[in-house]
């Protein structure tokens, strides 16, 4: 089941991620961004390379931003592309985690949509009835 | 928009009241067609916003081809007084330069309606475009401190081009408080191997055939005549502007308590034009606007390369003319009268124009005698305009219109209104040729995704800021 959705904006692309904890809701988060930038041709993504991200924030919005934008990074400039994502610290200013994934190859992958950045525009984390939400903009 | 009211103040504007923490009133430029449009999305919101921000000059302006952005709108014009003021990076957006060039030819449509689609093919192999496509100009890190320092003119030095290419582009191709000493790491090594490269989304190169004068004295000044070939190329920066503008508003997110700016929303972080964050921000953007001037220099040279060797022609038979470059994503320091007094402002355009009027000393001295021209790019079936600056752009809208036809259709639904149907062949069946590296690009950029352009255009030039001088149709049209 998929546990990101979007929601209509006119320039760019808007989705809204829930997860049961907060540590889940960075790790589907993760899983959304990707879903929206690529395909891979083979199915899973291979657990092949692994990289360990530090990422702060004011709050926790911030670093729900900073978090993602560090993902975007690693795959825009240094071509990782994230298959699993592990939180190992967390509190609601700084996480660490691990990445697991591969390198990116355009036989395997599908480039469905570029994204050009994680926007701070309109975002939202809050807590829900059963769980978390968090929503976000990012410019296509 | 639900919760604002605007009051239309004649047939082309309408005024957002100021209120709340608002520290001016906003004006949206639109005519009755376009306010009904603007009823469906945020895009008037985010004209207030941009309202709150530190020394904001007379209004937060929007041009009709508005829609919702990130923090500012698209389409956004604002300008903030130098003392007292902020920069935001998110004012100028991610693809900071990213902008338009037109080239004329000798060419008519008959001199290559038979090799079009040889030419449309040949573009599409020798300038490379899509997602992340790097290019053939590879960068060695001391190269590339002189590209970013240098622009357009880089581009030139190194035999992309010829020198009077820089006369005619914008500020001549270079923002000179450019210091790459204040651009990351990161953007850095995103930039070394895109030079030379369109991109993907609304990127594009596209062939087009001058359809209709509506200003024969503009016309001829600009060199533009009816049933002649010109090219068009829309690009920018690239990753290297894109992560400038991440570094920077991260970092302005990060101090935005510190500098004690009340943000309706944080996209707007911003920093005091004074300050040390502030100055850098301007050198590192200079550094990515001069990027995105020799990316465009170098694809008109290997457009011209492409002409001139699929054609058979001579670089004088073909003669391909740089009319004029234009950014619409970017932060000037430019100069306005403001009540009686002349002061020099911060001008951030977010998706639009500059338009400054005959006689200005910015403008290229042989367009001096009418204007600068403005070019306004259309959606892929429609093609794009031509427009000339005019006196009231600097003292309505601090020299600025419109940049394009602007979206109305968000990705999404574009893809969901397009399943079933074969774009490339319906804009076929419309004379333009299309070769796109994504089905899914081409669904996105479909030109029901846009407003009529004619629309957004007439806006601007019944309201007296640009006037219309050439219509160009598309005939063929590559994309990333």
């Amino acid at each position: 089941m998929s546990n990101y959705k979007f929601f209509d904006h006119t320039a760019d692309i808007g989705i809204e991620v829930t997860g049961q904890t907060r540590k889940d809701l960075f790790v589907n988060a993760a899983n959304a961004l990707f879903d929206v930038m690529i395909k891979s041709r083979v199915g899973e993504i291979s657990t092949k390379q692994q990289k360990k991200i530090i990422v702060e924030g004011a709050d926790l919005a911030a670093l729900f931003i900073n978090y993602l934008r560090e993902l975007l990074y690693l795959f825009n400039g240094e071509q990782f592309v994230t298959g699993r994502c592990e939180i190992i610290k967390f509190t609601n200013k700084a996480l660490q985690a691990r990445l697991i994934g591969e390198s990116f190859n355009s036989k395997t992958h599908l480039i469905k949509t570029e994204i050009k950045a994680v926007t701070y525009s309109g975002v939202k984390v809050e807590k829900i009835k059963d769980g978390w939400k968090a929503r976000v903009i990012f410019d296509v | 928009m639900s919760d604002i009211t605007l009051e239309k103040l004649d047939d082309n504007r309408w005024l957002l009241p100021q209120t709340g923490s608002m520290r001016v009133p906003g004006i949206i430029y639109a005519n009755e067609k376009i306010y009904q449009l603007l009823k469906g999305d945020e895009s008037a919101r985010q004209v207030a916003n941009v309202a709150h921000l530190p020394g904001i000059v007379n209004f937060s302006l929007a041009m009709p081809d508005v829609h919702w952005g990130y923090g500012f709108p698209i389409g956004g014009v604002a300008a903030f007084d130098l003392d007292g003021g902020i920069i935001s990076p998110g004012g100028v957006g991610y693809d900071i330069n990213c902008g338009c060039r037109l080239m004329t030819t000798n060419l008519t449509l008959q001199d290559i309606k038979t090799r079009l689609s040889d030419l449309t093919t040949a573009l599409y192999h020798h300038i490379p475009s899509g997602v992340g496509s790097t290019g053939s100009v590879k960068l060695s890190g001391k190269d590339q401190k002189k590209v970013l320092e240098e622009g357009a003119a880089w581009a030139v030095k190194a035999g992309f081009g010829l020198h009077e290419d820089l006369e005619t582009t914008e500020d001549g191709g270079v923002i000179a408080v450019a210091d790459p000493e204040q651009v990351s790491a990161r953007a850095l090594e995103r930039g070394k191997q895109q030079l030379g490269t369109l991109g993907s989304g609304n990127h594009f190169l596209e062939i087009e055939v001058v359809q209709e004068i509506f200003d024969e004295e503009a016309a001829n000044t600009f060199g533009l005549h009816k049933g002649q070939i010109a090219v068009m190329i829309h690009t920018g920066s690239r990753g290297l502007g894109y992560q400038i503008c991440d570094d920077y508003l991260a970092l302005m997110v990060k101090h935005a308590q510190e500098t004690g700016i009340a943000l309706p929303d944080r996209q707007l972080a911003c920093a005091y034009l004074d300050s040390g964050r502030g100055k850098n921000y301007l050198a590192a953007m200079a550094c990515g606007a001069n990027y995105a001037w020799a990316n465009r220099q170098i694809l008109m040279h290997k457009t011209r390369e492409v002409f001139e060797k699929t054609l058979r022609m001579s670089p004088r038979e073909v003669n391909m003319r740089l009319v004029y470059d234009v950014c619409h994503n970017i932060a000037k320091i430019e100069s306005f009268n403001i009540c009686g007094v002349v002061k020099k402002l911060c001008v951030h355009r977010k998706g639009a124009t500059r338009a400054f009027p005959a006689g200005h000393e910015a403008i290229p001295v042989r367009y001096r005698g009418v204007g600068q021209p403005v070019l306004i790019p259309g959606d892929m079936g429609t093609g794009s305009y031509v427009l000339v600056g005019q006196e009231k752009a600097m003292t309505e809208t601090f020299g600025s219109a419109c940049h394009g036809a602007g979206r109305v259709m968000s990705r999404s639904q574009a893809i969901k209104t397009s399943r079933g149907r074969s774009i490339a062949r319906e804009l076929s069946e419309k004379g333009v040729l299309v070769m796109a590296g994504s089905k899914g690009t081409l669904s996105e950029e479909m030109p029901e995704a846009y407003k009529n352009v004619q629309d957004v255009v007439q806006v601007m030039h019944d309201s007296g800021i640009a006037k219309k001088v050439a219509k160009l149709k598309s005939i063929s049209c590559i994309k990333g």
